[in-house]
């Protein structure tokens, strides 16, 4: 069980990664599943795995599973939600807005810091000009 | 009055100049000189104490675990360079008050100034060095706006931002500095520090602290090498370079190594480091200052130069050396900032500095004239000024002093810049002053009001007095040095006085004064040849190293961050794995201590089931629908796996959140392409597939070695488990957890996602009223339209199962905390439920029966979560302090009712607003894209058709 339960979070997390570095919105949202899959599943598989003890205190019962990481999980599970939600509404926003669903901007962004600042250029020179109006 | 109030005045008064000004400029004026006065006066009250001998202290405990405690102390040196600080304050702010325009914003300046004097008492005050180093930060930030005060001009800006660079450095060094010093030390108290000399000494720290220290030290204080910023920081109106550069904040670094004296000197490298860089910036202070056209830059480098002799006597170790740096301590101090204020008067009258333009001013404006004569010379070292002592002293102590095993090195050095010394300022002195009249000044100069002659004149008073009545100064001297020097020798019994027959020093002198005439007189050659030697721009060499900075900064930064999502995907990557893989080389792995449990058929299938659409969806990601298809089977298989492995309410979340996150990426999906184009190259794939694949098998592979090994700490978990039913009144121990034990996490979480919701409403209106509003309502559907939008069955289904999934909700909530369920699921179902509506009927039949808005819903939510942790305050427990108890009533059995229940309602409510806002808000687009829009829940209702039919 161990065994198939490591197996599982290593191919979701392979998955999950592949699809991250995928270059449109789609498939790295679905990356990011997979990866909260896998580390929910992993949250939740360092207390152990345990069959047939749910934390639900029983009065002639006296072993159970360690109910802390459960707990932290499920919170994970609907925060991760939340997130998923707010990054496939900038998606939706960011293709809808630009008829474009490229994660990558990494040729607009390059050209844009090029045209922008120029080393060379003391951003006080160009201001020069008011010395003299209060000379 | 108290140590604290002394050093809170200068910032609580720099609250008031700013409003004053509106009353004027006089009252404005008057106020910050108050303010400083009533500072000097409180200071004055410990004068007699100090005197005495004593050390007045004053200590609150701040943050004891860090050994940073708000502990002040006042002994003689303390006193003397608060004075400096407060009395000079005080004439520098009559003297700016006259010396700033209708222009300048009187009160920013004032403010600006008081900021300084207030940072500046404190690094006198403190008794704790990580006090004091926060003081030393602020003299660096509010000299940075002192400095480029006149923003306007370029030279001020640059000049500021040159200065902050080069003492923010020191700052950062002085504070690891410090931090060594307070380890080796055991203790961050100055006094303590100081009566530990051996212990400090001792310690492998001591080098490096005494390197970092002096960093600090030197920075601030302009030594060499980093002298150059001070001349650059001339830019500043003169008030400031007269206060912050000639007698406070450059002596700051001298006065940390006079503070630090006793723990720190005495050793070969306190010696060498000290003594060399001192005498090196005197010489070449000396010698750059007479080259200089400008007067305040000539006056600069004569400020690098006397701190470096300062620094130079510091560095010595002697007691007598400390003695005569304190003594020209106070007497630079004086001469130096009447010499500032004079230049300044030169300036504001005749519209120039440069020495080349000027000449002869000494029958146009005697007054000034005289206060500069007097001041020049006393920092020629001539006899009957104060100058002239402290500098005999010195030359005493070089004489002494035995460089590199050459004894003739440092006082012929020490002659060389005392030459050069006397010679700049008889070229201040002549060549502005002395001379025949000029008529070519680009303003006629004419001596200023009283106003701004006065505190250079009351300064001059002082040098003449000390220089001729030097026993008038001694008990103050000798009081300050035994503060310096400590406990670790006796302070010298030498008398400061005019003659002391013909001793080398005065040879020296003698020989300084003439070679200064000499200079002076052979100064048109010396300027042609000192122009045409190549010499080094510290400037340049500044400018180029911090645009080489930039530059590489710009260059990391770039590379990295080149707003290529996937390269920030792979970096992160890669990253982790280098540190998985550092930690699995260098770790030990414990030993395998689990058994492993037997693999039955079931979960063997369900394994294959995940696994098998784990890769379908890598290989089938280009057929989007597909991939939500299969990210259903995962999200199915991970919550059957949480239930088989005993986590029923983590199945329960698991399953209802798949379901909305289904709907939400179909409704997402229906606007996005239903494809992904094959774009990135074959390389390319393989590459993130290697390590994708790697990424795997290192999660594979930890969470194997975790799964075998049991816990290797004691988990808290038992702490939870004993106590949920005792002190949480449920036996649901997760429910419990969330709501009580970590309650406050959970109302964390609640508001996150409340606000990932308002988000998406955000930028759904923000899509809406923009231009995609027009492309949506434009927009043809990529996908045959179904017939029947809202087909009869479903809308009679889901009506028919709304009271039931309610119910479920209801249900699931109410037995939470003892059974599996609570808010979070409960939230969950009802939303599904009210989902299926808008699903089934449409949106705006949905949206009309809908009488609360969903934010309403949140916000309720996050309110009632909130008072209720409140509630606990008004029985006097901590925040969020859950209580239970039973109730009967007649006809039921008996129940619990608990606050933290309260709280889960809370948790409820949020969790439905955030659910039906995010999915609304995505519906809401929807409609906006011309679906059908129709108020009737059916397309085809058989009662309608019939109702029109009849009509």
């Amino acid at each position: 069980m161990e065994f198939l339960i490591a197996t599982t979070i290593g191919v979701l997390t392979a998955a999950g990664i592949y699809m991250v570095m995928r270059l449109r919105t789609f498939p790295v949202i679905i990356g990011t599943s997979l990866l909260t899959y896998a580390v929910n599943l992993f949250l939740f598989a360092s207390g152990r795995l345990v069959i047939n003890e749910p934390p639900i205190l029983r009065d002639d019962v006296t072993s159970y599973t360690d109910p802390l990481p459960q707990a932290l999980v499920l919170t994970a599970i609907v925060i991760s939600f939340g997130m998923t939600a707010v990054v496939v509404m900038i998606a939706l926003a960011s293709y809808l807005n630009a008829d474009d669903d490229h994660v990558d901007e990494a040729q607009d962004l390059s050209r844009d810091r090029r045209a922008g600042t120029d080393p060379e250029e003391d951003p006080d020179t160009q201001r020069g000009d008011e010395k003299e109006s209060r000379a | 009055m108290s140590l604290f109030i002394i050093a809170l005045l200068p910032f609580l008064g720099a609250l008031l100049p700013g409003l004053m000004i509106q009353a004027g400029r006089r009252a404005c004026g008057m106020t910050t000189l108050f303010v400083t006065l009533a500072a000097l006066l409180g200071l004055v009250t410990h004068l007699p104490a100090v005197w005495a001998g004593e050390t007045v202290t004053t200590s609150v405990i701040w943050l004891p675990t860090l050994g940073l405690n708000m502990t002040l102390f006042l002994d003689g040196l303390g006193m003397m360079f608060a004075m400096l600080i407060l009395g000079i304050g005080a004439l520098v702010i009559i003297y700016a008050r006259y010396y700033l325009t209708r222009d300048d914003n009187m009160g920013e300046f004032y403010t600006y100034l008081l900021l300084f004097q207030g940072a500046m008492v404190g690094i006198v005050l403190s008794n704790n060095i990580l006090l004091l180093l926060i003081f030393w930060e602020l003299t660096s930030l509010s000299s940075f706006l002192l400095i480029g005060f006149w923003k306007h001009l370029p030279e001020g800006r640059q000049g500021a931002r040159m200065a902050l660079t080069v003492t923010g450095m020191g700052g950062l060094a002085l504070i690891g500095g410090m931090l060594l010093l307070g380890s080796a030390a055991g203790t961050y108290e100055i006094t303590e520090i100081l009566a530990r000399r051996d212990v400090i000494q001792a310690s492998p720290y001591y080098v490096p602290a005494l390197l970092l220290i002096l960093l600090g030290c030197f920075t601030k204080s302009a030594q060499f090498p980093f002298h150059f910023w001070l001349p650059h920081a001339m830019a500043a109106p003169t008030p400031v370079s007269s206060y912050l550069h000639s007698a406070t904040m450059v002596k700051a670094g001298i006065f940390l190594m006079a503070r630090l004296w006793p723990a720190l000197s005495g050793t070969e490298e306190w010696f060498w480091i000290v003594t060399s860089a001192g005498l090196i910036t005197m010489v070449l202070g000396a010698v750059i200052g007479l080259f200089k056209h400008d007067l305040k830059a000539l006056l600069a480098f004569s400020t690098v130069s006397h701190l470096g002799l300062i620094t130079m006597l510091l560095g010595t170790g002697t007691a007598y050396g400390a003695m005569a740096a304190v003594f020209h301590i106070l007497n630079h101090a004086a001469f130096k900032c009447s010499l500032f204020m004079s230049a300044g008067i030169v300036d504001h009258e005749a519209h120039t500095r440069d020495i080349r333009r000027l000449g002869g001013l000494r029958h146009l404006m005697p007054i000034t004239a005289t206060i500069a004569i007097v001041g020049a010379l006393a920092m020629a070292g001539i006899p009957l000024f104060n100058g002239f002592l402290s500098k005999e002293m010195f030359l005493e102590e070089a004489s002494h002093t035995v460089l590199f095993g050459a004894d003739w090195l440092v006082p012929a050095l020490a002659t060389l810049g005392a030459i050069f010394s006397a010679a700049y300022s008889f070229r201040f002195i002549a060549h502005a002053f002395l001379g025949k009249t000029r008529d070519d000044y680009p303003h006629k100069p004419h001596d200023p009001n009283f106003g701004m002659w006065g505190p250079p004149a009351f300064l001059g008073l002082i040098v003449v007095t000390v220089g001729c009545l030097p026993f008038l100064a001694e008990p103050v001297v000798k009081l300050v040095t035994a503060a310096v020097i400590g406990e670790v020798t006796e302070v010298p019994g030498a008398h400061l006085a005019l003659w002391h027959g013909v001793t080398p020093a005065l040879i020296m002198s003698i020989i300084a004064t003439v070679g200064g005439l000499i200079l002076l007189a052979l100064f048109t050659p010396l300027l042609k040849g000192w122009d045409a030697a190549p010499r080094p721009e510290a400037k340049q060499i500044f400018d180029a190293l911090v645009g080489a900075c930039a530059r590489g900064a710009e260059r990391l930064t770039s590379g990295m961050h080149n707003g290529s999502f996937s390269r920030y995907a792979s970096i992160f990557t890669v990253t982790v794995l280098a540190v998985a893989a550092h930690a699995w080389f260098t770790g030990t792995l414990g030993p395998v201590n689990r058994e492993m449990l037997p693999i039955e058929p079931l979960p063997l299938a369900g394994w294959i089931l995940i696994v098998s659409a784990t890769g379908l969806i890598v290989f089938l990601h280009r057929n989007r629908l597909a991939t939500l298809i299969l990210m259903g089977v995962i999200g199915t298989m991970v919550s059957i796996a949480f239930n088989y492995l005993s986590a029923p309410d983590l199945a329960l979340t698991q399953i209802s959140v798949e379901v909305v996150t289904i709907i939400l990426l179909l409704l997402a999906l229906n606007f996005l392409p239903n494809t992904t184009p094959i774009e990135s190259p074959v390389s390319r794939r393989v590459r993130d597939a290697v390590l994708a694949v790697v990424a795997g098998l290192g999660a594979t592979g930890l969470t194997y070695a975790i799964l075998r090994r049991d816990f290797s700490m004691g988990t808290i978990s038992d702490y939870m488990l004993e106590n949920s039913y005792d002190g949480g009144g449920g036996t649901n121990v997760v429910n419990v957890i969330l709501v009580d034990f970590r309650g406050y996490d959970t109302f964390g979480e609640i508001i996150v996602l409340g606000i990932a919701a308002l988000v998406i409403y955000a930028v759904t209106e923000a899509l809406l009223t923009g231009p995609v509003r027009a492309r949506l309502l434009n927009r043809i559907p990529d996908q045959k339209q179904a017939g029947d939008a809202h087909p009869l069955m479903m809308v009679v289904v889901t009506r028919l199962i709304l009271p039931v999934v309610l119910m479920v909700g209801a249900y699931i909530f109410l037995r939470g905390h003892n059974e599996p369920g609570g808010g979070f699921v409960a939230g969950l179902v009802v939303s599904i439920a009210v989902v299926m509506q808008y699903m089934a009927s449409g949106f705006a039949w949905a949206n009309e029966r809908q009488r609360y808005p969903y934010h309403g819903v949140i916000g309720a939510g996050v309110l009632i979560a909130g008072l209720t942790g409140i509630g606990a305050w008004l029985f006097g427990r901590p925040f969020l302090t859950s209580t239970f108890g039973y109730v009967k009533l007649p006809g039921l059995e008996k129940f619990e009712l608990a606050s933290a229940m309260a709280f889960d309602l809370g948790v409820f409510l949020a969790v439905v607003g955030a659910v039906l806002l995010s999915l609304e808000s995505f519906s809401r687009m929807a409609r906006r894209s011309g679906d059908e829009t129709s108020e009737h829940a059916m397309d085809i209702d058989p009662s309608r058709d019939t109702e029109t039919g009849g009509a």
